[in-house]
């Protein structure tokens, strides 16, 4: 299968494979009571991973099956213990194909509602509010500004 | 046929943007031809949830990762650091950091000085008005007094030290070394039509408040009003030459990727250190069989860029992370030669602030220090707001083994052959590269981090691309003359990066355009026997 068929297509995998990738995530950013923060398999931020993979969809279809290589059968088939030696298995042996698919998921991750404001982030984009940083201490620069020049001179 | 022009420039750049509104005030006929659109600030980035994640895919800073209609493809395989350029109006300032120091005095004279690479035909004092006039234009904030320099004074105030800055500082002090604030193109009060800095903290995604100094809202405006015409969506294939060896205009593909013939009395250059030699090595006939200006061999030659390295520090206390422009302060302790450190020229410290929440994860995952599963979290939160840190801007010197050739197969959208890059780091780099990520870690290690990474050199960090039709007042050592006109071609100028001889060790945008001014000024003052 070539990639612009994946790309053309509806669904970029098959429902084993989302699947598959929907439980990988949850090994890789679990859900968080302490933080009260989802996993990166909650339904919103997997939909949002989806939607981001699909530019990348051959590359995430080959990391597919290689975790399903990796488990002798389905991912989803192992018990939590299993996927998350299999999940690290992965990223030693796959480090290219497992950076993509981490990348995706923390961009998703990263910009939820819930997780911004686990971290005191306003849910919003940097524009057009902004933010604010302090001026800081200007007489930090007080022993610097009595030192001689020290460029060269050049004619 | 299009209306001939007199001066047709190509490239809406740092430079090009310069030299279109300096040549204003002639009243002669000016026309830009430009490949890339016009950018809105309602694109950009900063306007959306997603401002990470677009800077990874379409404002990129790499045109192969873009891949849009407008970029052309760069064959990148043989050099270990990877090309940053944007194409449309503005050019590389609507992605660039806003770094704006100037050269130094003996930036010019790196020959004389310290024996390698070549002396520039023109001093710091030839440009000194032109980088104040400069500064102006695009409107700098910064600070007057830093020992590090001959006295200038930047139209604004400095940017504010915030949390990152000021825990930098005190580790600057401790070690007892030099570091002052930024000259920075961000702006710090209104001005010349520009909101102040709302701090956004994405400066590399294009600024979607106007705050920072891109020349689509510096120069273009002014250049416009003055009547100069700015055409976008055109790429230009050629620069034709008559049979007195003149150039007579050039052939450009305008956005359908229909061929037009624009004629010209004079041709400007403003295109970068790659795309004008690219132009130029495509530009062959009879009489320039080697491309055209490129009698002594050296157009795409000596390709520069400033090897980096990124050192990052992590800390207990919360800093500034994803808040605050990148530009903060910076350091040129180690910048004049000392022969006692194991290499030759030097290098500035930039530093920077922190990390948004997507680039915290990204980074660390990738260093080990943020695990998958249960440990995630527990991590993250140890890290996100808690790492700052700094790039060394090492200065590279010319050697003609690096290049800018075509590719012999890759082309663009409307059929033009790609540059191709072959690059190789000096040793000299390699060693000021080893120590500026020593030096850093010190510094980052006083200022109270627990621990440090680096990067080096930074594979992504080729931003400033120079030296590939070099100035100097000989034909046969040079491809222009010490005011930026080809040797060969009486009535072709250049006014971009590839015109510099050294690469000294700070960014290059300030400079870039303070000699596409003086290039324009000189045009001016010849203008009755521009061609003897």
């Amino acid at each position: 299968m070539d990639n612009v068929d994946l790309i053309a297509g509806e669904n970029p995998w098959s429902a084993q494979q989302r699947r598959s990738l929907r439980c990988l995530l949850g090994r890789m950013i679990p859900a968080s009571g302490d933080y009260g923060v989802p996993g990166a398999d909650d339904e919103a931020i997997f939909a949002d991973v989806l939607t981001t993979a699909r530019p990348h969809a051959n590359h995430v279809h080959d990391a597919l099956q290689r975790l399903d290589a990796l488990a002798q059968g389905s991912y989803t088939d192992l018990d939590t213990a299993q996927q998350l030696v299999v999940a690290e298995t992965f990223r030693a042996e796959q480090p290219a194909l497992a950076g993509l698919l981490a990348a995706i998921t923390v961009q998703c991750y990263y910009r939820d509602d819930r997780v911004m404001r686990s971290l005191d982030m306003e849910p919003r984009p940097p524009f057009p509010k902004g933010f604010e940083v302090e001026a800081g201490d200007w007489s930090l620069l007080d022993p610097v500004r009595v030192r001689p020049k020290f460029y060269r001179e050049a004619p | 046929m299009t209306t001939p022009v007199d001066v047709l420039i190509i490239g809406a750049g740092a430079s090009g943007a310069a030299v279109a509104w300096s040549l204003a005030d002639t009243r002669m006929r000016i026309l830009c031809l430009e490949q890339g659109d016009w950018v809105k600030s309602s694109d950009y980035p900063s306007n959306g949830r997603d401002w990470e994640a677009r800077g990874m895919g379409d404002f990129s800073f790499s045109p192969n990762r873009r891949a849009s209609d407008v970029d052309y493809p760069v064959n990148e395989d043989g050099s270990p650091i990877k090309i940053a350029n944007f194409n449309g109006v503005g050019g590389g300032t609507i992605l660039y950091a806003g770094h704006f120091p100037r050269f130094h005095p003996s930036d010019f004279r790196v020959h004389s000085l310290d024996g390698v690479g070549d002396d520039w035909p023109i001093n710091y004092q030839t440009l000194e008005p032109y980088y104040a006039e400069n500064d102006r234009m695009m409107g700098i904030s910064g600070l007057a007094g830093d020992p590090a320099y001959p006295p200038m004074n930047p139209v604004m105030p400095p940017l504010p030290l915030g949390k990152a800055g000021a825990k930098l500082a005190k580790g600057m002090n401790t070690l007892g070394w030099h570091w002052w604030p930024s000259d920075s193109g961000v702006a710090t009060a209104d001005y010349d039509g520009r909101g102040k800095c709302i701090n956004l903290g994405n400066c590399l995604g294009g600024c979607a408040q106007g705050a920072k100094a891109s020349t689509d809202i510096t120069y273009w405006p002014h250049a416009i009003r003055a009547g100069v015409e700015l055409r976008t969506r055109c790429r230009v294939r050629e620069i034709t030459t008559n049979a007195q060896g003149m150039a007579s205009g050039v052939i450009y593909y305008d956005a359908h990727g229909v061929e037009h013939f624009q004629a010209a009395e004079v041709v400007i250059l403003a295109c970068n250190g790659i795309g004008t030699p690219r132009i130029l090595l495509n530009s062959t006939s009879t009489r320039f069989p080697n491309g055209l200006a490129n009698s002594s061999g050296l157009v795409g030659k000596n390709l520069m860029f400033h090897p980096y390295a990124g050192i990052f520090g992590y800390f207990e206390e919360p800093l500034d992370g994803y808040r605050g422009p990148l530009n903060v302060i910076r350091s040129q302790q180690f910048y004049e030669t000392d022969l006692s450190r194991g290499f030759v020229r030097g290098y500035t410290f930039e530093f920077s602030r922190g990390r948004g929440p997507v680039g915290t994860a990204l980074a660390d995952i990738g260093t080990g220090r943020l695990p998958w599963g249960a440990g995630h979290h527990d991590a993250y939160r140890k890290l996100f707001n808690r790492i700052t840190g700094m790039v060394a801007i090492c200065e590279d010197l010319p050697e003609e083994h690096n290049t800018v050739t075509l590719d012999r197969t890759l082309t663009d959208s409307n059929g033009i052959p790609a540059p191709k890059i072959d690059y190789t780091l000096s040793e000299n780099s390699r060693r000021m590269l080893d120590h500026a990520v020593a030096r850093a870690s010190e510094a980052l290690r006083a200022a109270g981090a627990y621990d440090v990474a680096a990067e080096s050199p930074l594979s992504v960090g080729g931003w400033h691309l120079m030296g590939t039709a070099r100035m100097g007042t000989d034909p046969s050592l040079s491809v222009v003359n010490e005011w930026g006109r080809c040797h060969d071609v009486k009535n072709l100028f250049i006014v971009d990066g590839s015109i510099f001889v050294t690469s000294a060790g700070v960014n290059p945008t300030s400079t870039i355009q303070a000699l596409a001014l003086y290039i324009a000024d000189s045009i001016k003052q010849r203008l009755a026997n521009l061609f003897d």
